[in-house]
């Protein structure tokens, strides 16, 4: 296929990897970062990036001069359990249809899942797109047709796309429960814990092509963390690595955009004035990290009638829900802010599987348990 | 969840456009992508384009990582002739 084939060739990659390699050994010039003998430790923010990551083995020959982390970066990890609660409990009224993408639908709430709560007859529909969301209104108009607004800044301009077009059609039985969330202000919470040690970030590919790659200056300005953004290929990530460890090394922390041909700078006006003209930013509950200020999106008031949550009133016994015992000793939480590896989660692989997976970074393919644990490695 | 790929575009009707994945016609919006044109590759993510790829930067990234396996493969060659040492 055209732009994958060519950045896997395995050569170039081996030639990157002795680079990065190379470059990891030479002491550091900047002493922001302390013990060098624990490696550079590069937080990969996205999902897609850690899968790839695990699939082309790069963290293990990296290691451990170049330590990868996974970042947040998983917009079905992320949403809290208060969200899962709220969607099944709309997928329950009568005369509701919950539309919303794969991803979402083993993901657990406090007591279920969607995909349980349509096995007990609530009324749940995978789509690809929001526009076959948008289809299933047009095509069922007695039915009020819900969209899960789930992801980060790619995703969400595509649910503004058929909101718009909801509005300029006059569909009527068509909203949308928002949980998009946005990616900068989840990165500044995660350093601003201070609970993990982060010399450099993978920058998320699809996201900057809507963002652009200023979005991510004010890291080294602010921080004084580089951040190379990646595409998904094994050469765009060990070119990203190779440019971050440069910086890290040369204590010269700046933005790079290692993935030029699907990035700008300015990102994707189209979508950044949909997006605005949709949603505003608004506080945002995520999974591991809590409340966020401004790291969320919700409805405009002038679209407040596509909104599913001023449109249904959901019983609040649904709502008010009671943990699993199981559920509690999941550390999604700490996996989710870099602070513990899967394997060192005491369920991981023993009674968590993602046959029966038990949190969220197991359920979806881009979590990083179900990372680890399909692509086999064991702790060191 | 933002997995996108690139996908070639093969025709446009309206805001609407035919792409192909291996050998399968899809339909996906350009609302996102207006400037898109037929025989552009677009990154498509749950049906829709979201960025046209620049097919400039891809030949400029590519040509950089043929530069460094290049200068990589030919230092180490120059090692290896240094190590053997002269007449070996």
């Amino acid at each position: 296929m055209k732009y994958t084939d060519e950045y896997r060739d395995p050569a170039t990659a081996q030639r990157l990897i002795s680079e990065i390699l190379a470059q990891a050994a030479v002491p550091r010039r900047s002493n922001r970062v302390q013990g060098s003998a624990s490696g550079i430790r590069i937080m990969e923010f996205c999902g897609g990036h850690t899968h790839a990551i695990m699939r082309y083995g790069l963290r293990q020959v990296l290691a451990p001069r170049v330590v990868m982390t996974s970042g947040p970066g998983c917009p079905v990890c992320v949403t809290a359990d208060a969200d899962i609660d709220y969607c099944i409990a709309l997928a329950h009224l009568p005369g509701v249809m919950v539309a919303t993408f794969g991803d979402m639908i083993r993901v657990p709430g406090t007591r279920s899942s969607l995909q349980e709560a349509r096995a007990a007859g609530a009324s749940v529909h995978i789509v690809y797109s929001a526009l076959d969301a948008l289809e299933l209104a047009r095509k069922e108009p007695q039915r009020a047709v819900v969209m899960l607004g789930i992801g980060f800044e790619t995703t969400a301009p595509t649910v503004a796309a058929s909101l718009v077009q909801a509005r300029d059609e006059g569909i009527g039985n068509y909203t949308v429960y928002c949980m998009h969330k946005l990616t900068p202000p989840a990165m500044r919470g995660i350093l601003d814990s201070g609970e993990v040690r982060v010399d450099a970030i993978l920058g998320p590919g699809h996201v900057t092509a809507i963002t652009g790659w200023r979005a991510w200056e004010f890291l080294p300005q602010e921080y004084g963390i580089p951040c190379a953004v990646s595409g998904f290929e094994p050469l765009d990530m060990l070119q990203a690595v190779r440019v971050l460890v440069q910086a890290v090394v040369q204590g010269n922390p700046h933005v790079a955009n290692a993935y030029p041909r699907g990035v700008t700078a300015e990102g994707n006006r189209v979508a950044q004035e949909l997006m605005e003209q949709v949603f505003q930013v608004s506080p945002a509950l995520w999974r591991g990290l809590g409340e966020i200020p401004a790291s969320g999106l919700s409805l405009r008031p002038e679209y407040a009638a596509y909104d599913a949550r001023l449109a249904f009133s959901v019983p609040a016994e649904l709502l008010d829900l009671k943990p699993s015992e199981m559920h509690r000793g999941c550390h999604c939480s700490e996996v989710l802010r870099g602070m513990m590896e899967p394997p060192e989660c005491p369920l991981f692989r023993r009674v968590c599987t993602p046959a029966q997976p038990i949190g969220p970074c197991m359920v979806s393919a881009e979590g990083a348990c179900a990372a680890h644990y399909r692509y086999g490695e064991t702790l060191s | 969840m933002c997995l996108a790929v690139p996908l070639c575009v093969k025709r446009i009707e309206g805001v609407m456009a035919e792409v192909e994945l291996s050998g399968v016609l899809r339909q996906v919006s350009l609302m996102l992508t207006p400037e898109a044109k037929v025989g552009d590759y677009v990154l498509v993510h749950t049906g829709f384009a979201i960025s046209v790829i620049d097919e400039q930067e891809a030949q400029v990234t590519l040509a950089l990582l043929k530069e460094l396996e290049e200068a990589g493969r030919q230092a180490e060659e120059d090692s290896a002739r240094t190590d053997r040492g002269p007449g070996a």
